[in-house]
Formats: C-alpha cells, structure tokens, sequence
C-alpha cells in the first residue's frame, strides 16, 4: 500500500515539523484545533528554519468533517489531548494507519477506545521551537523510532512510513517492537522533564554531576535506576541506557552552548514555566503504575510525581 | 548577638530590658546597625518594648563577652564566627538557628557551645524595627561534642526567660532540635519546590510525601539515640489548621522567590549527613536537597 496521503493531528513544534516536511512527499492535511490557525496555514504554507529552511504548501483545516480519507494519520498532540483528538477522529478517516508519537505510555490504547485501527508507536527525539502558526523553528533534527503498536499492524506497515519520513527529509527507523526504545525514552524522560520542572533547570551539565551525594546527577541516576528495574520487571529489554542518553544529550547540550547554539528546555518545564497542565501522568505517572503493577518499589519516582502534580496544583 | 534579623533581635531587645545585662549585637546590616544606634532597637507586634542595644557591622569592636547568641542564616554560622571569635573566645555560645550542623561549625572557634532551638518568628519591618510575628518556647541544652557547663546553660536560660522569651535548659536538648528539623525538613522543602503553603503541603498529593520524609528523619534521629520531645507529624497537622498557619508560605519558599541562597545544608542536607555518619540511608532527603539545591541554581 502506497502513503500519498497524511493527516497530521495537531500544529504545535512536533505537529508542525512532521507536516511540513512530508508535504514535500505526499498530499498532506493539517487537522488544527482553532480556524485562524489553520487558515493562516492554508493561506501562506508552514515555514521551517533552523536544521531545514523552507517554506511547505499544505491543506489545513479545523474541521475534522472536512477531512478526506488517507493512509496515514500522525497524531502530534499533546498526551493529555490525545482522548479529545480520538474523539474527534472517531469513524473518519477510515483507511487510515494512527501512528502516536506521544511522551510516555499509554496513547495507543486511548486512540484504540474509541475503535480498532491499524496503530503504529513512535517517539521521537525531535525538537523546536514554535514562533508562530505558520512558522517553526526545527532545532535537534534527531530520530523518530516507530514500531507496530501489538498486532494491530505489521513491521512492514512500520517500514513503509519509515521510508516516507526519510524521503521528506526527517530522521526515522523502524523496529519489529518499539517497546525496548520507548521504554528507553519513557525512563528517561520521566527523569529528565520532573527535575527539570521541579528546578526550573533546562537540560545542564548538572544533571550529569555525580561527585557529592546531593549532586543532581546522583538523583538523576536513582530515578533512571528505579525505572530500569520497573521496566525489568514488566519484561523490557532497553533498546539504550537512559543515563547513557542523558550523559549524551548533556555534553552536546554544552557543546552547542559553547556555540551559542542550544538551551534545550524539556517540555514539562516549558509546561510549568507557562502554567499549563503537564503530561506527568502519562511520563512519571505511567512508570508509577507499572512499578505497582510490577510490584516494584519506585520511591523517587513516585515523588517527583507527586511533587510535580503539586507544582501544578500550585499554580491552576 | 551575632546576627541581628528578625530572631536575633527578638532575643537582643528582650534582654537589654534586664539591668544586670549588657547587650551588643554585630550584623553586617549597615542602615540596621545605625538605627539600633540612633533610636534603640523596636520590636512590635506580639510584643512591644524597645532595647537599648550596642549594634557594629565590625567584629573587632566587640568587648569579651560572657555568651553568644548565634541567629545567622545558617550558610553563614561558620564565616560569623571567625569574625565574632576573639569576642567569644572564652564564654558560651549558643545557636537560636534552623536545622541542624550550626553547633559543630561553632564549635570549630569556641570551646563552650549550647545546643538551641527557638520557636518565636518575625521580620524587619525597617532598619531598627522587627515585627514579632509569632510566640514560642526557645530549647538550650550543652553541646555533647564541646558542651558548655550546665550552669550557664541555666544561667541564659534565666535571662532569656526573664527578658520575656521563655527558655528551657535541658541536659538533653536534641529532642527539641531534631522534632524542628524534622517538620522543617518536610515542609520547608516541598513548600519551595511545589510554591504551596504548609496547609496545602498536608494535603494530597504531597501529604503522603510529607510523611515518608518525616519518617527518615525520624529514623536518622532513632539511630543517634534521640527521643523527640514532640510529634513532628502532629505538629505538622496543628500547624495545617485555618487558624495557625495553612496560609504561610515556608520561608524556604520565601527564599527561593526571592531569589535567595535557602538552609537546605541543614535541614533536609543535614538528615542526609548525620544518617550517612549513622547507617542510615534518607533517600527521599537527599532527592528533596538535590532538587533545592538545582533550584537554586536556575536562581542564581
């Protein structure tokens, strides 16, 4: 089966950089949530800069009746969205493959709710930055890892969209099972975003520091360490070490600032610095309840959890 | 006095009032310092009376002095008293500080150190005059490691009590300190993290949380052999009544939204180090300093 056409479900940074580069390839529609933003979209096309530098033609609209059929739909919202995006979803669409790409655990089965479909996981280490409807900046060009989502679909469906990500010039590969690599990121992100919003710290250096006992690093690595036994015990091979994808990330983090090229604030600090509701009940949240189900203890994780639901009470 | 805020200058305008004490008071507060000297020190508020105190930012102006009392942010015990040394060298001297980790660091520059814990809050109000805030019992007792006789552990109690803020000499005062460390620790650190007010912090989701860092503390002051005077956990909840103190922001959280340096060395740093020097692991306190201490950082 050929993918001429997507929809991509959502315009923030994730939505927008996946649109505009596979309009290149394939007929593509944006679904937006307001008409302005869709408008502006449809009248002068989405603007790319940074690692990519274009201008991209695409449908838009914020009326999903409007929506024809496609092949594929990548739905880019924000995990505690997704519910409203499935709604809006139900019974359209009809051909289409839903590949999430969704922080944490747990978006594949909210989509699968409101009716089976072909589902594909993914993550993606993408990032950016939004600085208007029609204009995103494309900041770390890194993977999108996909893999069938169960039985709901095939590692070839998998490779298929693989290929047209490539082909419009992003970064992707595919997996027979994504759970190793979303696990990876899961622990990691559930480590990296919470000290981030608890600190008000972007991704530094400190977080790799491990020389005193209080250093940030040290609590880095026990939170990591309590996720990669929660994900031991629920059977997850990690496809990387979280703390090695931490160390990582830190020290191009400090190269690219040395260039004055890079700050990379995780979202759940972008989420608490402008107020808004955070996905930590599908990232920290969703280890906490493996860690119960698994019965494994994870103590720190259930207090950023608890802390950064507290952060958000605080301040909504 | 060393260190003359809001708690220093409770105790410093509460015994100038005795004839039979001469109180001077070094603070590196300039305007401070010159309105003590000019008008006398005011307090008001829960109690109202004016102290004629002897104020210097220059510790080489202090005459020997038969007691110290130590009220500096903690992060400034130690540098306090190397200046303020020479003065103290030969009385007693004794912390009226949070946490836990002063008296070892005054006892690196005198030989006599009484443990202490003070419960009375205020603040400056302007130069020369503090706001007292809140009442309470002030604990002193000998520091085990370089103690200070007991009779003059007895004898600044007398004079605290007899200036009006009531102080109990005990020969064991670690149970007051440690039962204040402990509820300290707990709502101090997850006010500053979560912006909430002690009330909100005895409450879901941090409730649980709450408690699991209270109950490390406790097991690091069990295996020093410390019985607590009180329950810092039915403190916790007297304190999360409407009518005490639901509302108050921890001055932790103060600190941070200030942009200030916070006490977390010795308070929850604190419960980290003593159950590291005894066995015991304090996971969560040392999860709560990291994260304060990183916030600190972001502020800097």
């Amino acid at each position: 089966m050929s993918l001429n056409r997507v929809v991509v479900v959502g315009g923030g940074v994730i939505g927008s950089l996946y649109a505009a580069h596979l309009a290149r390839v394939a007929d593509t529609w944006v679904l937006t949530r307001r008409a302005e933003h869709a408008d502006a979209l449809a009248a002068g096309g989405l603007r790319v800069s940074g690692k990519s530098d274009f201008t991209a033609t695409l449908r838009a609209t914020a009326d999903e009746s409007a929506l024809p059929d496609a092949e594929l739909v990548i739905l880019a919202t924000k995990a505690n969205e997704v519910d409203e995006a499935a709604v809006r979803l139900a019974g359209r669409v009809p051909s289409a493959t839903v590949m999430t790409i969704q922080n944490g655990l747990g978006a594949e089965e909210i989509v699968r709710a409101h009716g089976e479909r072909p589902l594909v996981s993914a993550v993606t280490f993408m990032s950016g930055v939004r600085h208007a409807d029609d204009h995103v900046e494309y900041e770390l060009d890194t993977e999108t890892w996909l893999g069938p989502f169960a039985a709901t679909t095939t590692y070839e469906r998998a490779r298929e969209i693989e290929a047209l990500l490539v082909e419009s010039g992003l970064r992707a590969r595919a997996f027979p099972d994504l759970r190793p690599a979303q696990w990876s990121k899961l622990i990691f992100n559930a480590t990296v975003n919470t000290v981030a919003a608890l600190t008000d710290l972007p991704h530094v250096s400190a977080f790799a520091h491990v020389e005193a006992p209080t250093d940030l690093g040290r609590l880095v690595r026990d939170l990591m360490d309590e996720g990669k036994a929660v994900a031991a015990a629920a059977g997850v091979a990690l496809h990387e070490d979280p703390w090695e994808m931490n160390v990582h990330a830190v020290r191009r983090g400090e190269t690219e600032a040395a260039a004055g090229a890079y700050a990379h604030v995780p979202s759940m600090l972008d989420d608490v610095r402008s107020r808004r509701a955070t996905e930590v009940d599908f990232i920290t949240g969703a280890l906490v309840r493996e860690a119960e189900r698994t019965g494994v203890p994870a103590p720190l994780n259930t207090a950023m959890y608890r802390l950064v639901r507290a952060r958000e009470t605080a301040y909504r | 006095m060393v260190g003359c805020g809001a708690v220093g200058s409770l105790f410093a305008a509460g015994l100038a009032q005795l004839e039979d004490v001469e109180v001077w008071a070094y603070d590196l507060d300039e305007a401070h310092v010159a309105a003590i000297n000019a008008g006398g020190l005011r307090i008001s508020g829960a109690g109202d009376l004016v102290g004629q105190v002897r104020a210097t930012t220059r510790a080489d102006e202090l005459p020997p002095c038969d007691f110290g009392i130590v009220a500096v942010k903690s992060m400034h015990t130690d540098r306090a008293m190397a200046d303020t040394a020479p003065a103290l060298r030969d009385g007693a001297v004794c912390s009226v500080q949070n946490g836990a980790g002063n008296e070892e660091l005054i006892a690196g520059h005198v030989r006599d150190v009484i443990r202490g814990t003070t419960f009375p809050a205020g603040h400056l109000v302007e130069p020369g005059h503090v706001g007292w805030d809140t009442r309470g019992d002030t604990h002193i007792g000998p520091f085990e490691p370089s103690p200070a006789p007991m009779a003059k552990v007895e004898a600044l109690a007398d004079a605290c009590t007899r200036g009006g803020m009531p102080t109990h000499a005990l020969e064991d005062a670690r149970g007051a300190q440690w039962r204040k460390l402990i509820f300290n620790a707990a709502s101090n650190a997850i006010g500053a993290l979560t912006g909430l007010t002690h009330g909100r912090i005895a409450e879901p989701p941090t409730r649980d949380l709450a408690w699991a860092v209270m109950a490390e503390g406790r097991a690091v002051a069990d295996a020093q052999g410390i019985t607590l005077d009180m329950s810092p956990e039915e403190l916790f909840d007297f304190a999360a009544r409407k009518e005490v103190a639901y509302d108050h922001k921890p001055s932790m959280l103060q600190d941070v939204e200030a942009g200030r340096q916070t006490e977390i060395d010795f308070l929850n740093g604190a419960i980290v180090d003593f159950g590291e020097r005894h066995g015991v692991d304090a996971p969560l306190n040392r999860a709560l300093t990291a994260l304060v201490k990183g916030l600190e950082r972001s502020r800097a």
